[in-house]
């Protein structure tokens, strides 16, 4: 039993470094079965330890952040102690806060862990732990990295134009910008379609997420995909990996005649809108980085709606030819599926749609290649256009 | 601090005599409301201490709303009701959905403790003029929808059937006319203490007068003239309610509700385009079916090839029924045709059709519609049909289902019932081979098979929050564990079991924070929780339960279910099963036998077994 733990608890500290989350080696899980097993030793065996027995739950994951995570971190945690606000939809409805740890001992992490999923602990890592499985405490993980890149770039686009930067803030960019990865220079060849039957459509999708997250367009457990035939939709289940969509995938009759789509997406009705005001096929949905960052850069500072652009944005606002609209993760009265669908069908079929503070949809007549090429090339331009906007302000 | 507090009101039915608590701060912390607060009160009024038959007159019945069902929270109007189970003299506790939960708390009650027995059929009103008893004359005995219609408009109400009068212990108690109220004999409680219905209606007076005199009491019901089904009160809005206790942090208050709010339009389950917002809990149907654990002639299979005709899409378009839900909640789960018809649950639509071998959805939702009319547990009524069926060696006919139904109402505590249960409870439309943890839940419960009571459906189904392997008993002791405290927190505070899928304890306690001022986090809620079920645990063990009563039947350790379509459903390793619950009893602070130890009980500041 204890060696399949230990194994359960290395494979997850492997997919940590994967996603570059963890520098190899460096992430830490335990899981607790009938013997607490941990994916490597640490001087913070003893603290994590501590955390599974306080907190009764069968997962923690200690993840000292890659770069340029560690640097954004460490500064917004500096910066926002007792708690990190997230400012992407995304996180802001899974997550309330993440707060900032005071100090390495016991009770202080035991006591940020019993508020919420995750935390960060300055100097060591972001901590999270799973009720049921390493899993959600990887979500958790990826989900905190994300939140605080997106707030990091945001608030300093943010700050610049308020003209409030300070030197701080500035070196904290410098050292992050630094450590970026590249954009993505080249997107990989997809099956063409379309797809006759369902066996191909399911490959296709596969195929497809696998590149969205390898070209870093979304985390692994965010983010879907659908394709329609023959009147059934087949889309990614709710949680499920996008780089590992075998057994992941749901086909929902477009008809309303099963609900076996109670497991597929929250984005569902999202889809299945688009599928009847649009009739490309193949639909796709990243949180690419720059693109929710930019989507969050509002000029109107005499707006009403300042602190609620994300769900009441009352503007027409574009980047380039590409809209901005406001919207709510699923099918609540302000849900996305509300305005994203007619905005990327609208004008015979956009090339994408940015949906504010949260991610891009993009679509393909027949298969994936196109809107995997256009959630690249939208991310692409997001990135520049946001160089741009801090560029007009002396820094 | 001129703020009304809540109060519990113990009424002695046989004298009328009635006193009342207020409800302390120390015991509101400890305890929130709802499940939790009306456990540790039925524990508290045990007469010596002593465990006694469901029907004594000494032995309480405790209705409680939920510590936060007046406030407005989506999916938090729920009360509780908790007696003594007519199957196992344990604990039975039942969720009341609807607006009881909400009015109760709005009138400034934290609780009722009932006691004695009323000489004759009454019911309890709470309104403007305070709390009253009122003969209930002839319409005691008659359907539920003759007195939800004698009864309105009311803001909430619990009523028993004709099945509760006969003693079947499938009585169930309905509220608001369309919401059965748990499993296990709920109905066979408000009746044991002659109480028809409990009602709140409109018109609640700043500091009721808590006046209770049947000798005296104004008026009986009248029942030759029967309406229509009236539908219930309108809620009223925050400002009018001038019992409840007032909001510490209102912003706060707001906030927590907003999170609640999107977590819940986040959620495919809830609000996705086939979930429960849309089709009721039912859409569940076509995942047990999809999944091959949709139990199925009597639980000798697992799949049903009809299913698709009896689906919740299929009823929709039948029907085109109109939704009803509980106060304040965005995702209305109930569904009533143009004339009155229930549309059954997923428990009830499963067992009414693929547990009878029976693909009519018409007789579905007529027999469903006629089990809440007389009080009677739909899917335990219908696993009662299936067993008739099985034991004469024929299969169910159609035509002999709603007869079948009456006689079970009125052959009483004598009739058989399906040997296919935990706890005397027959076991719900999920077939234990087809999640592991969800068996090892409805082993364990304390009350019966409640599917919604380890919270395994969410991630062995449902995928939230993330997905885990329904075929493995690996790491399930610890979700039922966790799961168990979750839901037993949530509803102290009068969280709707499915609204579970989406809100959890972070987002509770932000709202228990708020309206009390006290700083509270999910783990003290989860402890709330936690101390909430080995409660009832103690209650079981008092009354003799052991480890016994924490098993499923042999037949799921036997016998395969319907594998196909790349589905393997085996039976259940039995000591895979025992070596799951002992896992569960050691992290429950359980001995082998199930009762809690001193040293488990003591930590969670509960009174140890003697
Ligand atoms: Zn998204
Ligand atoms: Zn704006």
């Amino acid at each position: 039993m204890s060696a399949l733990t230990t194994a359960l608890a290395g494979q997850w500290a492997d997919r940590l470094a994967r996603a570059g989350l963890c520098d190899p080696g460096q992430g830490l899980v335990a899981c607790l079965d009938d013997d607490l097993a941990f994916s490597r030793p640490s001087s913070h065996q003893a603290l994590v330890a501590a955390c599974i027995d306080r907190l009764g739950v069968g997962c923690v994951i200690l993840a000292p952040p890659a770069e340029p995570h560690r640097t954004i971190l460490e500064f917004l945690a500096a910066r926002e102690a007792p708690a990190i606000r997230p400012r992407d939809c995304e996180t802001r409805t899974f997550f309330h806060d993440i707060p900032v740890i005071g100090e390495a001992t016991p009770a202080a992490v035991v006591a940020a862990l019993a508020r919420r999923k995750g935390a960060y602990l300055p100097g060591v890592g972001i901590l999270a732990h799973g009720a049921l499985s390493p899993e959600q405490a990887f979500v958790t993980v990826s989900s905190v990295a994300f939140a605080g890149f997106v707030k990091f770039f945001a608030d300093h686009l943010a700050a610049a134009r308020a003209g409030t930067l300070d030197a701080a803030a500035r070196t904290a960019f410098a050292a992050a910008v630094a450590k970026l990865p590249p954009p993505p220079t080249e997107v990989p060849p997809l099956a063409r379609g379309p797809f006759a039957d369902r066996e191909s459509v399911l490959a296709a999708m596969a195929e497809a997420g696998r590149a969205t997250v390898e070209l870093g367009l979304v985390d692994s457990v965010f983010g879907n995909i659908s394709y329609s035939l023959d009147g059934v939709l087949a889309i990614s289940q709710t949680g499920a990996a996008l780089d590992d969509l075998v057994g992941g995938i749901d086909c929902v009759p477009l008809d309303g005649s099963s609900c076996a789509g109670l497991t597929a997406s929250s984005e569902l009705g999202a889809h299945t809108a688009l599928v009847r005001l649009d009739s490309r096929r193949a639909i796709l949905h990243g949180h690419p980085r720059f693109a929710v960052i930019l989507s969050m850069d509002c000029a109107a500072q005499d707006c009403a709606q300042r602190d609620a652009c994300h769900v009441a944005c009352p503007r027409e606002r574009f980047v380039d030819d590409v809209p901005i609209v406001p919207g709510e993760v699923g099918c609540g009265p302000r849900g996305l599926v509300h305005t994203m669908p007619p905005a990327l069908a609208a004008d015979g079929g956009r090339r994408g749609v940015i949906v504010c503070g949260h991610g891009v949809f993009t679509m393909g007549a027949d298969d994936f290649g196109v809107a995997l090429a256009d959630l690249c090339a939208i991310e692409t331009l997001c990135r520049t256009r946001y160089f741009q906007a801090l560029g007009t302000f002396p820094l | 601090m001129d703020q009304p507090s809540a109060h519990i009101l113990f009424l002695d039915l046989a004298t009328g005599a009635c006193r009342r608590e207020p409800l302390s701060p120390a015991r509101r912390h400890a305890d929130g409301g709802g499940r939790s607060l009306a456990g540790a009160c039925f524990l508290a009024a045990q007469p010596d201490g002593a465990a006694g038959r469901f029907d004594a007159p000494a032995t309480p019945v405790c209705l409680f709303p939920g510590g936060l069902a007046g406030y407005g929270l989506p999916g938090a109007s729920f009360a509780t009701l908790v007696g003594r189970s007519p199957h196992t003299g344990g604990v039975l506790t039942a969720a009341v959905p609807g607006g009881l939960g909400h009015g109760l708390a709005r009138a400034g009650l934290a609780g009722l403790v009932l006691t004695g027995r009323a000489a004759q059929p009454n019911i309890l009103v709470l309104d403007g003029r305070g709390a009253r008893l009122i003969p209930a004359g002839a319409l005691a005995g008659q359907g539920t929808r003759a007195v939800f219609a004698a009864l309105a408009p009311w803001l909430g109400a619990v009523a028993v059937g004709p099945a509760g009068w006969s003693g079947s212990l499938l009585a169930m108690a309905v509220a608001d006319g369309v919401h059965p109220v748990g499993r296990g004999g709920s109905g066979l409680l408000l009746a044991a203490k002659n109480l028809l219905a409990v009602v709140v209606t409109d018109g609640l007076a700043p500091h009721p007068a808590f006046v209770i005199n049947p000798a005296k009491a104004g008026g009986t019901a009248d029942s030759a003239d029967v309406p229509e089904l009236a539908g219930p009160a309108d809620p009223a809005g925050p400002a009018d309610a001038p019992g409840l206790a007032g909001v510490a942090d209102p912003a706060g208050l707001a906030a927590a509700r907003a999170a609640m709010l999107r977590l819940i339009d986040a959620s495919p389950a809830l609000a996705g385009p086939c979930g429960f917002g849309r089709f009721g809990p039912a859409a569940l149907l076509d995942l047990t079916a999809g999944r091959r654990m949709l139990p199925t002639r009597h639980f000798r299979q697992t799949f049903f090839a009809q299913a698709d005709q009896v689906s919740a899409p299929r009823l929709e378009a039948l029907y085109a029924p109109r939704a009803v839900g509980c106060p304040g909640c965005p995702v209305p789960c109930r569904r009533v045709s143009a004339t009155g018809a229930v549309l059954p649950d997923n428990d009830a639509l499963s067992h009414l059709t693929a547990l009878l071998g029976l693909a009519d959805p018409h007789l579905a939702v007529a027999a469903n519609t006629i089990c809440l009319d007389l009080g009677l547990d739909p899917p335990g009524a219908a696993a009662a049909l299936a067993f008739f069926a099985e034991v004469a060696g024929r299969e169910p006919r159609p035509e002999m289902i709603l007869d079948g139904l009456s006689a079970l109402a009125r052959e009483g505590a004598g009739a058989t019932l399906s040997p296919l249960a935990v706890k005397g409870v027959a076991l719900p439309g999920f077939d234990p081979r087809g999640a592991y943890g969800l068996a090892l839940s409805l082993a364990v419960g304390t009350s019966g098979p409640d599917p919604w009571g380890g919270l395994c459906l969410a991630h062995e189904l449902l995928r939230k929050p993330v997905a885990t392997d329904r075929f493995t008993f690996a790491g399930k002791a610890r979700a039922v564990f966790l799961g168990e405290n979750v839901v037993a927190a949530a509803g102290a505070f009068g969280g709707c079991p499915y609204c579970t899928l989406a809100v959890g304890l972070e987002e509770w306690a932000l709202a228990v924070a708020a309206v009390t001022g006290v700083p509270t986090c999910a783990g003290d809620l989860a402890r709330l929780g936690e101390r909430t079920v080995v409660r009832e645990r103690l209650l079981n063990a008092q009354a003799g339960m052991d480890a016994a009563a924490d098993q499923l039947p042999g037949l799921f350790f036997s016998q395969a279910g319907s594998s196909g379509d790349g589905i393997n459903v085996a039976p259940l390793s039995r000591p895979d099963f025992l070596a799951a619950r002992a896992g569960y009893y050691r992290l429950r602070g359980l001995t082998e036998t199930g009762a809690p130890t001193d040293e488990r009980a003591s930590a969670l500041e509960l009174p140890c077994l003697r």
